[in-house]
């Protein structure tokens, strides 16, 4: 058929086609091949969900030898919050002075007693979904009557535009803006996972690191944790041929021995990252002592808050927010999948009770999610079953 | 009636307007009226009588909430009058009279309004359907938001044509008729906290002309038609594939989408798969009425850029599927969730 004036297959676009180019992907494909050890048995858990989500669109694991296993990481902003800061937020929509705004995704994660922000949406409580922080000051210049909070959520990628928010709002003296902080740090999550029990952890040979959350921290502090567990981090963008090459590179230094930081993603990434961004988190922030993440636990140091001096925008402070733990529903298996302990499809709950539409744990929230984009794309199924 | 016209360049629609006096017989009048102009509104009456032709007749109705009200390419105006001709013309049908009912929000205004029905009545006139009965109702502020219409169509089906759901076979093709997500992506542009911009324009459109064309071609090969609204693409062959208890598989290489909205979907994280269309079409057609459809389809002006973009399989799971450009293959799944309210 060649009447279509469109390039289609998505629509060509510039600095995107290339790196999703099928020919490309067939020599990586066969060049990972020859070189991955047969029995090599090479796992490697890709952090982010933007990652997930690229592997499981794309059908890189059919790509794959058989011996190279991708383990899916919880670098998902979504699904690592715990139901306890979920209901946190819900209980502050409920409050008839606020209006809460929140990034879409946030609006069906399952909290506590079958509840969720949509739900609550409905149920009355003023919750506004916007695309960035800067939609929430305007909504608190605009209706000065009303107590704007922003919902932050998210790694190291989603934290300047916070600060940045908060910056402006002590520049403009907004009074009625506060930030529900929930921000957390990638390095740390990596180091918890690596640093579990023997019993509770699981066996990694690297991983493909960050790609957005790099541009902002750089390739610098993954360096300790590549030294310190002796694996190897391949930072790699969110195409597909990215993410292959990461798992050549990755090979490579499992075959040579070598525990390295490398960077596939030198178009966007740097070892120093983004200096302004940094130093506007770091103006706003500093770090808690611990939080809680769905999967992880309590992790020391992991996690950011308003620094004192900007407390008043601070809307655990403000409103004198408490966010006690809350358990998952107890069939559900975020936490041993957010770990890589478990497959999506190792879950009892997957598929059958829990499906996009209704879901009872937030992997399956989120089109980063493990188990969303497992589910989605069908990649549960036998290969055989899927078109190729 | 004596009194002034309305003014409509400064003013608003109070709850006089709905009151079934006469605030609300000039409103009709002055606005409704001198737009929609025809014989069975002139007639007055509390109805439209009109001779009904024998065979088969397809009945719809459909809502429009969309914001915002004016966007690249179209308004709720022509969007309401498009939509329902081709909720219509999906069935093979000739779309014959259509209503229209308006819930208006005090305080709107009415220069508003006489553009949306300003519209409304030019996309009737061009596609052929009168608006023959009306009805306005006022709400007060705060309880819808400017304007909402309720539609209702309908129309006669060809004698010999039963186009259904549930009539995709395997060895079926799928045709398209254009390139998606135009529209979706139209409307997102100007959503007033996601505004950016672009040339993109609405592809709203009456379709019953291009399908006229196609019932003349492909005759008893067409099985089925549908027009991908909210959902998009995906939505639709979903619905398909449950209703005729079979599998699709798409190529999609064969899917034409125009660049400007791949990037806008790539921006927004959205899949162009997913993106609502307003005047577009899916065909489900018999291999050997593949050919004449296409030829009849890219003859006609909103069916230029028409593709084969896959085919029906035998399957009792009902999976879409797609052989992406990358190399491997994929679910086409339903979209979970909103991907953006008020669309349409």
């Amino acid at each position: 058929m060649t009447a279509c004036r469109y390039d289609s297959g998505g629509g060509r676009m510039k600095y995107v086609t290339e790196y999703r180019d099928a020919a490309r992907a067939q020599a990586l494909a066969a060049t990972i091949r020859a070189e991955a050890a047969p029995g090599g048995a090479y796992a490697f858990m890709e952090f982010c969900g933007g990652h997930t989500h690229a592997i499981s669109r794309y059908g890189i694991e059919d790509l794959l030898p058989p011996d190279i296993r991708m383990i899916h990481g919880p670098g998902c902003p979504v699904c690592v919050l715990p139901v306890g800061r979920i209901d946190a937020a819900i209980a502050l929509a409920r409050n008839p002075r606020v209006t809460l705004c929140t990034y879409a995704d946030l609006m069906r994660v399952p909290a506590s007693r079958g509840n969720s922000l949509q739900k609550a949406k409905a149920a009355g409580a003023d919750i506004r979904m916007v695309y960035s922080t800067l939609d929430a000051l305007r909504i608190a210049a605009a209706e000065p009557a009303r107590e704007v909070v922003f919902f932050a959520i998210g790694f190291e990628t989603t934290t300047p535009p916070t600060a940045i928010a908060v910056q402006r709002a002590a520049r403009d003296g907004l009074a009625n803006f506060s930030v529900f902080c929930n921000h957390v740090l990638t390095p740390v999550a990596m180091r918890a996972i690596l640093a579990t029990d023997a019993a509770d952890s699981v066996h990694l040979d690297g991983f493909v690191g960050p790609a957005h959350v790099s541009t902002v921290i750089g390739t610098e502090p993954y360096r300790a944790v590549a030294a310190e567990f002796r694996k190897p981090v391949v930072v790699a963008g969110f195409e597909p041929l990215d993410v292959m090459q990461a798992v050549l590179l990755l090979v490579r230094q499992v075959n040579e021995g070598r525990c390295e930081v490398e960077n596939q993603y030198i178009r966007a990434v740097t070892e120093a990252g983004n200096l302004r961004a940094q130093a506007a988190v770091a103006e706003v922030f500093d770090l808690r002592d611990r939080f809680e993440w769905r999967g992880l636990g309590w992790v020391p140091h992991s996690a950011l808050r308003l620094r004192s001096e900007f407390s008043r925008f601070d809307a655990e402070i403000r409103f004198a927010l408490e966010t006690p733990s809350a358990s998952d529903n107890p069939a559900c298996e975020c936490a041993a999948i957010l770990r890589g302990k478990k497959r999506p499809a190792e879950c009892r709950l997957f598929g059958t009770a829990c499906t996009p539409e209704t879901p009872m744990g937030s992997c399956m929230v989120s089109s980063e999610g493990a188990c969303a984009a497992t589910w989605s794309y069908g990649r549960f199924r036998q290969p055989a079953r899927l078109a190729s | 009636m004596t009194s002034r016209r309305l003014d409509i360049r400064t003013g608003r629609v109070d709850l006089s307007h709905g009151a079934g006096g006469r605030a609300m017989a000039q409103l009709i009048a002055d606005i409704f009226h001198a737009e929609f102009n025809n014989e069975f509104l002139a007639q007055g009456n509390d109805q439209a009588a009109f001779d009904v032709p024998g065979g088969r007749m397809v009945m719809t109705t459909d809502g429009y909430v969309v914001s915002p009200l004016f966007f690249p390419g179209g308004d709720i105006g022509s969007l309401a009058v498009h939509g329902t001709i081709n909720d219509i013309a999906m069935a093979g049908a000739r779309p014959l009279h259509l209503t229209a009912s308006f819930f208006l929000e005090e305080g709107f205004p009415f220069a508003d309004l006489a553009r949306i029905a300003a519209s409304m009545g030019r996309a009737s006139r061009e596609a052929g359907v009168p608006i023959v009965a009306g009805d306005t109702k006022v709400v007060e502020r705060g309880k819808a938001d400017g304007v909402f219409i309720s539609t209702a169509g309908i129309g006669l089906v060809p004698p010999g044509l039963f186009l259904s759901g549930n009539q995709a076979r395997p060895g079926d093709a799928v045709l398209l008729s254009g390139p998606i997500g135009d529209h979706g992506v139209a409307i997102m542009s100007c959503r007033e906290n996601l505004s950016f911009d672009t040339a993109i324009l609405s592809d709203s459109a009456a379709l019953h002309g291009l399908v006229a064309t196609m019932v003349t071609r492909a005759g008893r090969g067409l099985r089925l038609m549908r027009d991908p609204t909210r959902g998009g693409l995906a939505a639709t062959l979903n619905e398909i594939a449950q209703q005729s208890g079979v599998g699709v598989l798409l190529s999609e290489a064969s899917i034409p989408v125009r660049p400007q909205v791949a990037a806008a979907c790539e921006l927004l994280g959205l899949d162009p798969l997913n993106v609502a269309n307003e005047g577009r079409l899916v065909a489900i057609a018999a291999p050997d009425a593949v050919t004449p459809l296409l030829e009849a389809m890219r003859a006609h002006p909103l069916g230029r850029d028409a593709a084969r973009i896959g085919e029906v399989v035998a399957d009792s799971d009902r999976f879409v599927q797609m052989t992406t450009t990358f190399g491997g293959g994929r679910i086409v799944d339903w979209l979970a969730g909103e991907q953006l309210p008020r669309i349409c």
